[in-house]
């Protein structure tokens, strides 16, 4: 025991480069395909080439006899396999019957058929073309209106409608509001079905132990407890008996938010060989077979008074459900009529959402889950009211925004928003873009004929997913803080971040609470035999909530710390500072490691207290997080081509507290990213026959590098009262601004043709026509 | 993805890859559109010669007044070349264009050319340069024009077993000005519509022009009717506007899901008029 050096250096707030990215840029990480096991085999999927078929026989023989194959299974070997889970319960909900290979029917292109097992990849792909189907194709439907006209084809022969269900919210007195209304605008708003289209596609490796009944799942998932639970209530297994590991998951954007065929289909395979299997998901399969996002048709109305108050919003929803729901399907787009108002002061709402079957694979979350719709339709709403009014675009919104005295405010859908000062970022964006000088410069162009647009998107979002009682599975999350006898910290997390940096912001707030170096801590997450029960990383809540737990596992062990601490130095008046205990009175102080040892080593023990230092909580968020933000983007549009330039992108996000900056930027960028391929380039067409047209990166336009604006990224400060803290959530707030401020800045481009509104994706061709038929 | 079993050869000299392609065998170059190909299982060659390991393939010299390019030159080593980029900068600007870094790196012109893809961008610019194309089987050598090469969309005059053994490309000197300008598509970078533009100004007047236009049709072509309204104006906004505008005259557009025909030609239009001024504008 010594006399005090404190170590002052924190760490939260500043630009730490992530601890994960080592092994991710030299290639040493370990994704689900760099898994190898003794007796590995390989399994190959068999699926639909038909939107929707009768399958009158397969004939799997052939290629059960082809060089090294092992075994074929169809939907007949698999009855006795639970359905692919829908977590979502409401009134009216239709559930198909979601088995995970077809049995007497498929329902989309890529509808798993038959999977081949053999002892090569090679050798199981060449098989899977000898399995004979003899299907009746039937007519199909892709278009989620479409499916809803009178006679068109039925997606399942049960519900000759094609509604998988309908949702009605009312909040206020909408029909009162619309009276009143000097002015109604109208819109219909398309957001386009799109492809999450993470860098590594999903995959599984499946590692029955017979002799110790022991099914070890490895898959590339954002939520691998609510695999487990899930999968092993499929296969009938107990769940102590099921171990599922997360390894590396490169990507997910809610595509890996989920229970899936394959994850359960692997299982049953190596139960049934009893030997490891392995099956990773080619481009093409991900393209047709894991979830899309968005598919929206929405149809708005927005009531206002002259001055520009908007009194009421209308919206019906139609959702493009796909053929079967997964997981959270029915969810999103409830997620979109929470969101409805946005940050304005409007208290009446009246939303009707029907959910639609088409022959096309399902929809679920992706990045901003219904909220990048819902911001699209009422940034859109708000500048076509703007339009019609003949108002600055600005200035409606400052007379709308809910204002900065009204917190915690109550919306009309149910909400109760945790903190803003909405107009701050607006302003500070509109001063970063130099706002007046850019209208002036607009009107001098617009008499040249020339095309610039100024783009304002100001978005609210829901983040820290969330209260138990508003989700499917729980909402809280879980931490466990551990300290080894010599001293080093390690955190198990509930959360699977995957991309998202926690390694590093988890290890922050845990060496600023501790007083240690971020070397001495290490975060594990992605292992249901390491890790405690969590739920997982999605919903832009692994920090708010997932965070928040490790922050109070830190603050029971600190007790505990202080406890041993105290004895140590037999003094009752301690503090826990810079890695040390000290006595207050006369400055002697004792290590951590001195203490972990002591706590350990149990010659002795402060009173009614354990040996060891560990400490788990389960914390459970009493609300969502709402950050919010203004996104401005300016474009110059070609004339001749129709072909948009973004000049400028300027994004002021309000996220809270923010625990490392450098991260945050990521975040930003990417969801900016993301936000820009919706706008502008990427689009799941489907055809009239239910074939997926834009089904390789050859014609799916993802963003690429060089097609990136610079992102002028900056932030307002508003810190959450919803945990300790003071954190919102950054993961989806990209997304969720970007699109609208685009589309704005092209529409706002084009005002002088008259033009309202244009959907996404703002292709050149688009543009062009818009030009061609005005001049 | 994983293409079907398939035998794979890297031979030392030409003279043995030409025998095993007159049994049967198929070449391999960059491999950037027969290997996605051969994963999609969309082709399933049953032989690979590889010729990126013959050295007689892969050069870029100047000889008899002419550029020869071997086959296996990479879009890189085209884009890189300092001697293109003196005397035919317009192949390397048309090389730079393409796709992405990692496609430059691999692809080559003769995969290029030989796969014929409707919207590559090289046809264009060799319809302008009026490239002659020396193809070579264990039996014979021949040389053709790019007309009389590019038959179709992926379809060129190839006979089976005959390789595209180097593109042969005249020296532009300083009086003549060239561009290549191309929309490209925005996810796999082809070009919805590229056009090439050469130019040679005598005495104020325009003397020479050749306009090549890829994308727009499933052959890459010179636009003769183009050319030659353009000969012998003195190149105002208004020549070329007019010149412009005949360059997808009577074509046969193709339509699909990233532009319509309409769009297209229009595109080629406006490319036209903007890679022509931007020629006439380089001519030192
Ligand atoms: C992502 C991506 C983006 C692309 N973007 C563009 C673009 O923007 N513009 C563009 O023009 N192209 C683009 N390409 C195509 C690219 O340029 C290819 O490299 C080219 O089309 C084929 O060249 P290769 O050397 O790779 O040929 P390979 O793929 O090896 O071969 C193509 C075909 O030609 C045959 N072949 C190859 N060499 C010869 C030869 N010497 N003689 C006879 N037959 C031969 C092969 O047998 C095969 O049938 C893109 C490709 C990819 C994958």
């Amino acid at each position: 025991m010594a006399t005090t050096t404190v170590k002052t250096e924190t760490f939260v707030g500043k630009r730490i480069r992530r601890r994960e990215d080592p092994r991710l840029i030299t290639g040493t990480a370990t994704y689900v395909e760099d898994i190898q096991m003794p007796g590995m085999h390989y399994a190959m999927i068999l699926r639909s080439p038909h939107a929707a078929a009768r399958i009158r026989s397969i004939n799997t023989k052939p290629a059960e006899a082809a060089p090294g194959v092992v075994c074929v299974f169809t939907g007949k070997d698999t009855k006795g396999v639970g359905v692919v889970p829908c977590g979502v319960a409401m009134p009216d909900l239709r559930v198909p019957q979601h088995t995970i290979l077809a049995t007497d029917r498929v329902y989309f292109v890529g509808h798993p058929v038959a999977v081949v097992v053999a002892r090569d990849r090679y050798l199981a792909r060449d098989a899977a073309d000898l399995i004979e189907v003899d299907y009746e194709v039937l007519p199909a439907v892709a278009d989620p209106e479409k499916a809803l006209a009178k006679g068109a084809p039925a997606v399942h022969p049960q519900w000759p409608d094609n509604i998988a269900f309908t949702y009605h919210q009312d909040g206020g007195n909408i029909d009162k509001a619309f009276a009143e209304a000097d002015v109604v605008v109208k819109q219909r708003i398309v957001s386009q079905r799109l492809v999450p289209m993470a860098m590594e596609t999903r995959g599984v490796v499946a590692e029955w132990r017979g002799a110790d009944r022991q099914l070890n799942l490895y898959t590339s998932t954002q939520i691998p407890h609510l695999v487990r639970t899930l999968v092993a209530g499929m296969l009938g297994l107990e769940e102590n008996r099921m171990r599922v590991i997360a390894p590396e998951v490169g990507g997910g954007f809610g595509s890996k938010l989920n229970v899936y065929a394959e994850e359960a289909l692997m299982g049953f395979v190596s139960t049934r060989i009893q030997k490891p299997v392995k099956w990773i998901e080619s481009r093409r399969e991900n393209f047709t077979c894991t979830i899309h996002g968005r598919g929206h048709v929405d149809y708005y109305e927005v009531a206002a008074k002259r001055d520009g108050t908007i009194l009421g919003i209308k919206l019906k929803l139609i959702q493009d459900v796909g053929a079967y729901h997964q997981l959270l399907t029915p969810l999103i787009p409830q997620l979109s009529v929470l969101m409805m108002p946005g940050i304005y002061n409007t208290q009446n709402i009246r939303a009707d959402i029907v959910g639609v079957f088409t022959n096309c694979v399902p929809t679920d979350a992706y990045r901003g889950a219904g909220r990048p719709e819902a911001t699209h339709g009422i940034e859109r709403m708000v500048d076509v009211l703007a339009a019609e009014l003949k108002m600055d675009p600005a200035e409606i919104r400052f007379k709308n925004f809910v204002t900065k005295d009204k917190f915690p405010y109550a919306t009309a859908t149910g909400l109760m928003y945790d903190s803003g000062d909405y107009a701050a970022p607006l302003r500070k964006a509109l001063d970063l873009v130099g706002y007046v000088k850019l209208r002036l410069e607009q009107a001098d162009l617009r008499k040249q004929r020339k095309y610039m647009g100024i783009g304002i998107s100001t978005y609210g979002e829901i983040c820290a997913i969330g209260p138990s009682p508003a989700t499917p599975a729980g909402g809280w999350e879980s931490a466990t803080v551990k300290i080894d006898p010599t001293g080093k910290v390690t955190i198990l997390t509930g959360t699977c971040p995957h991309g998202q940096g926690e390694e590093t912001t988890f290890a922050q707030i845990a060496a600023d609470e501790l007083g240690v170096g971020l070397d001495d801590i290490l975060v594990i997450r992605g292992d249901t035999a390491v890790v405690q029960y969590g739920i997982g990383t999605f919903g832009s809540r692994a920090t708010a909530v997932g965070g928040t737990a490790v922050y109070y596992a830190l603050q029971d062990l600190k007790a505990k710390i202080k406890k041993f601490g105290a004895m140590l130095l037999e003094s009752d008046d301690v503090t826990l500072i810079g890695g040390q205990v000290v006595d207050n009175k006369t400055g002697k102080s004792t290590t951590l490691q001195e203490i972990a040892r002591a706590s350990y080593r149990a010659l002795k023990l402060p009173p009614n207290t354990e040996p060891g230092l560990i400490a788990t909580r389960f914390w459970e968020p009493p609300n969502f997080t709402f950050p919010f933000g203004a996104h401005i983007v300016v474009t110059d549009i070609d004339g001749e081509t129709g072909q948009i330039k973004i000049r400028r992108y300027v994004a002021v996000d309000d996220c809270g507290n923010i625990l490392n900056p450098l991260i945050v930027d990521g975040q930003v960028h990417g969801g900016v990213a993301q936000g820009l391929g919706q706008a502008l380039w990427e689009q799941a067409v489907y055809d009239d026959d239910g074939q997926l047209t834009t089904g390789e990166l050859m014609d799916y336009a993802l963003p690429r590098a060089h097609l990136m604006p610079w992102i002028e990224s900056h932030h307002t400060c508003t810190p959450s009262p919803v945990n300790p803290l003071g954190v919102k959530g950054v993961g989806e707030a990209g997304t969720i601004g970007c699109s609208p401020a685009v589309v704005n800045s092209v529409v706002d481009a084009l005002a002088p043709l008259g033009v309202r509104h244009i959907d996404m994706p703002l292709t050149p061709e688009k543009i062009w026509k818009v030009l061609a038929a005005k001049h | 993805m994983f293409a079907q079993k398939f035998e794979y050869t890297a031979p030392k000299t030409l003279d043995e890859a030409l025998h095993l392609l007159a049994n049967g065998a198929k070449p391999l170059a960059g491999g950037m559109s027969l290997i996605p190909m051969m994963k999609l299982r969309l082709a399933a060659p049953e032989h690979l010669v590889d010729l990126r390991a013959l050295k007689d393939l892969n050069y870029i010299r100047e000889a008899g007044g002419q550029l020869h390019i071997g086959a296996t030159a990479s879009h890189y080593d085209i884009e890189s070349s300092a001697l293109l980029r003196q005397k035919c900068p317009l192949l390397t600007e048309t090389a730079a264009a393409i796709g992405d870094v990692q496609v430059r790196n691999l692809g080559t012109i003769g995969g290029s050319v030989a796969h014929a893809d409707p919207a590559a961008d090289y046809p264009a610019a060799l319809q302008a340069l009026e490239a002659k194309f020396v193809l070579r089987s264990e039996k014979s050598e021949r040389t053709l024009s790019a007309a009389d090469l590019f038959v179709d969309a992926l379809t060129t005059a190839l006979q089976p077993g005959e390789i595209l053994s180097e593109v042969i490309v005249p020296i532009d000197d300083t009086r003549t000005g060239t561009s290549y300008l191309k929309m490209a598509q925005p996810a796999s970078g082809f070009a919805i519509v590229g056009v090439a533009a050469r130019v040679r100004q005598n005495a104020g007047k325009i003397s020479f022009v050749r306009i090549g236009v890829t994308g727009l049709s499933n052959r890459a072509y010179r636009a003769t009717a183009a050319e030659k309204a353009l000969e012998g104006k003195t190149g105002s906004a208004a020549d070329i506007q007019s010149a412009a505008a005949l360059v997808a005259r009577g074509v046969d557009a193709n339509s699909d899901l990233h532009a319509s025909a309409d769009y297209r030609k229009h595109l080629a239009v406006v490319h036209a008029a903007r890679a022509l001024k931007t020629a006439l504008s380089r001519i030192a």
